[in-house]
């Protein structure tokens, strides 16, 4: 990180509130935070802290009401909603706590579609998409939908869709959330290595055991950064040796 | 993303939902195929009654009196010929039910008093024996011309030359028979004895005839013709208020004809229109089933949003969802709409399938899906993205 790279996400006293009047809620309270290039930050708070907003105004599937947004140094507070589509689909990738994946394609469809919406044309669409299902270990599993996969399997078809974009940031929303302890490490490990490999990731939980895999944690509440401290020693998460506390909890 | 994978997409989606799709798709199956079968019933009427008109005769011109201060005698015959060069013929015309015997048995008919140039005007000839001709007219003769189906009824298929028959109680000599027609306009051109005009005004006991039937050279003399007969009478019979209501009635064939066509296109028209009704209820039922689609794929749609895909990708899934529902139910509806026209004419009910019918008939069943597919997709393009990952 040299100090004059550009940021890759920088919020500038970013606000977000609901039902603006009297029962006005501040999901986020002027926010600043800067992420740079290669850092795998966890965001936790407990439910209602405003994490799940943060993640949200970084992913741009919300605006904030104030303060600026940047993305590798641009303004996304000014774009409009086909332009931030367009913007999620070249530089996000998200992982969610319910896989979020479409159930009557397979695998290989589900991995395929952000690169339909991106206009890759077919033939490279399915080798790209080919090509992440087997990095994630699914290289047998293509043609199965996700009502045919276990919930790790199906959290790793939803990180090949990711890897197919090559995205510059994986947001994972409570990604092991819904995993047993063993699928959970294995997701972890995949994390960690798309971080090796110079991604930024940024992963909201209320776990502490995953966010201590993750080189820096921010901690929210209210709506406000109450502490940001950097983690000396991350976990090292490697498949079925994680002890993993309370897997399986709820959502922020 | 283009259009081949709109259309992808959306077959994925339709197919998700066979039972559903199908049911939709019937709605519009049935409005396409009933406006082509009814517009094809309607035209086929139609047909029937032109190719009837037509049987009539060739550059037909009837001259009939309207009631009332109009009279038609046998001199008025004589005169027309001579007075309207464009006249090939024309004959008087006086019908009558009879009741015709021969031997024991008996038989209710058409008796039609004429005049020799019958054949050429009414483009019928005799099959066996004779024709009326002139000294039969002069001599009122008690001769008579039967139709096939006197014919066939009343003599059993047994050679009737020269037979006599009665006729009102009056005995006639069968001379001879006409070739089989068949029938038209509520008529049937076989089921008539034809006999001198003087004998049947005789017999009806009347000095008036009905009908002249003439006919023009060409049918480029029609017109004229009728425009100098319309002259002749109305000079004869000045015309009273209203204006329109001559007391003799002129009309060629074609007048009649397009009279008729006039009628019949509304009754295809209407036939059309209520058919039409039936295929906006399809389309209503596609607008439905696309709601209730967009609303259960709240989330698919979220999670195609979250990924990047743009209001007009989703627009475009939704619409062409609908368009293929609507296209394809079209099309099946084309097919059975044509098949359904083929049944009638088997069954005897004349249809005629036009191409316009059938290319009306499925670009207004694009049109129901595209008119009735927007509003479902434009609520499923302006989802909300978080709202729509939230939904359960």
């Amino acid at each position: 990180m040299s100090p004059v790279a550009t940021p890759v996400i920088e919020l500038r006293q970013v606000a977000k509130i609901y039902n603006p009047g009297e029962a006005a809620v501040n999901a986020l309270d002027h926010v600043d935070l800067t992420i740079e290039e290669g850092e795998m930050v966890a965001i936790m708070g407990p439910s209602g802290s405003g994490k799940s907003t943060m993640m949200n105004v970084i992913g741009m599937l919300d605006r904030p009401t104030s303060g600026e947004y940047r993305l590798l140094g641009e303004d996304m507070s000014r774009k409009n909603d086909n332009q931030l589509a367009e913007e999620r689909n070249r530089r996000i990738g998200f992982i969610f706590q319910n896989f979020n994946l479409l159930s009557r394609l397979t695998a290989l469809q589900n991995a395929e579609l952000p690169l339909l919406y991106r206009g890759v044309p077919g033939p490279e669409r399915r080798e790209t998409s080919r090509k992440a299902l087997e990095a994630v270990g699914l290289g047998n599993r293509m043609h199965h939908r996700p009502s045919q996969l276990s919930g790790g399997e199906s959290q790793r078809v939803a990180i090949a869709r990711t890897i197919a974009t090559d995205p510059a940031i994986v947001l994972g929303d409570e990604p092991t959330g819904n995993l047993d302890s063993r699928s959970g490490a294995e997701v972890m490990a995949i994390f960690q290595d798309l971080n090796r490999r110079g991604r930024t990731v940024i992963i909201v939980t209320h776990d502490e055991q995953i966010a201590h895999h993750c080189k820096r944690i921010v901690r929210v509440r209210d709506g406000k950064l109450v502490r940001d401290e950097v983690v000396s020693q991350p976990l090292v998460a490697s498949p079925g040796t994680m002890p993993f506390a309370g897997a399986g909890g709820g959502r922020g | 993303m283009n259009i081949f994978e709109s259309v992808r997409v959306a077959w994925g989606g339709l197919v998700g939902n066979k039972l559903r799709s199908a049911l939709t798709m019937l709605g519009v199956i049935i409005g396409v195929a009933a406006v082509i079968a009814l517009v094809s019933i309607g035209q086929g009427a139609r047909a029937m009654v032109t190719e009837q008109i037509q049987g009539l005769g060739s550059n037909l011109i009837m001259v009939t009196p309207r009631g009332g201060a109009g009279r038609l005698y046998l001199q008025d015959v004589a005169d027309l010929t001579s007075r309207v060069p464009e006249l090939a013929a024309a004959i008087p015309d006086l019908t009558r039910q009879f009741t015709v015997k021969w031997g024991t048995s008996d038989y209710s008919t058409t008796i039609e008093g004429t005049a020799p140039g019958y054949e050429q005007v009414r483009n019928q000839n005799v099959a066996e024996g004779r024709f009326l001709i002139q000294s039969d007219i002069d001599q009122r003769r008690h001769v008579a011309v039967v139709g096939y189906k006197v014919y066939t009824d009343l003599f059993g298929e047994r050679d009737p030359i020269g037979e006599q028959i009665l006729i009102n109680g009056s005995s006639f000599t069968v001379v001879g028979l006409m070739e089989e027609k068949g029938q038209g306009l509520g008529m049937n051109y076989d089921d008539r004895v034809i006999i001198p005009i003087s004998t049947a005004q005789r017999m009806m006991g009347t000095n008036r005839i009905a009908t002249i039937l003439a006919q023009a050279k060409s049918s480029d003399q029609a017109a004229p013709a009728v425009a100098r007969i319309t002259a002749i009478y109305e000079k004869k019979f000045p015309t009273q208020n209203p204006p329109n209501d001559d007391a003799i009635m002129v009309q060629s064939q074609d007048q009649i004809l397009s009279t008729v066509n006039t009628a019949t296109q509304t009754m295809t028209l209407m036939l059309g229109g209520i058919a039409g009704v039936s295929l906006i209820v399809g389309g209503i039922g596609i607008m439905n089933i696309m709601l209730v689609s967009v609303t259960e794929r709240t989330r698919e749609i979220g999670i195609r949003k979250a990924i990047g895909a743009k209001r007009r990708d989703i627009l475009a899934q939704f619409l062409v969802e609908s368009m293929i529902l609507s296209l394809t139910g079209g099309l099946i509806g084309v097919l059975m709409g044509v098949g359904l026209g083929r049944l009638g004419s088997l069954i005897n009910i004349p249809s005629t399938v036009s191409m316009a019918s059938i290319i009306t008939a499925f670009v207004f069943s694009a049109a129901v899906g595209l008119f009735f597919g927007i509003y479902p997709a434009m609520t499923a393009a302006v989802l909300d993205p978080i709202e729509a990952l939230r939904y359960e």
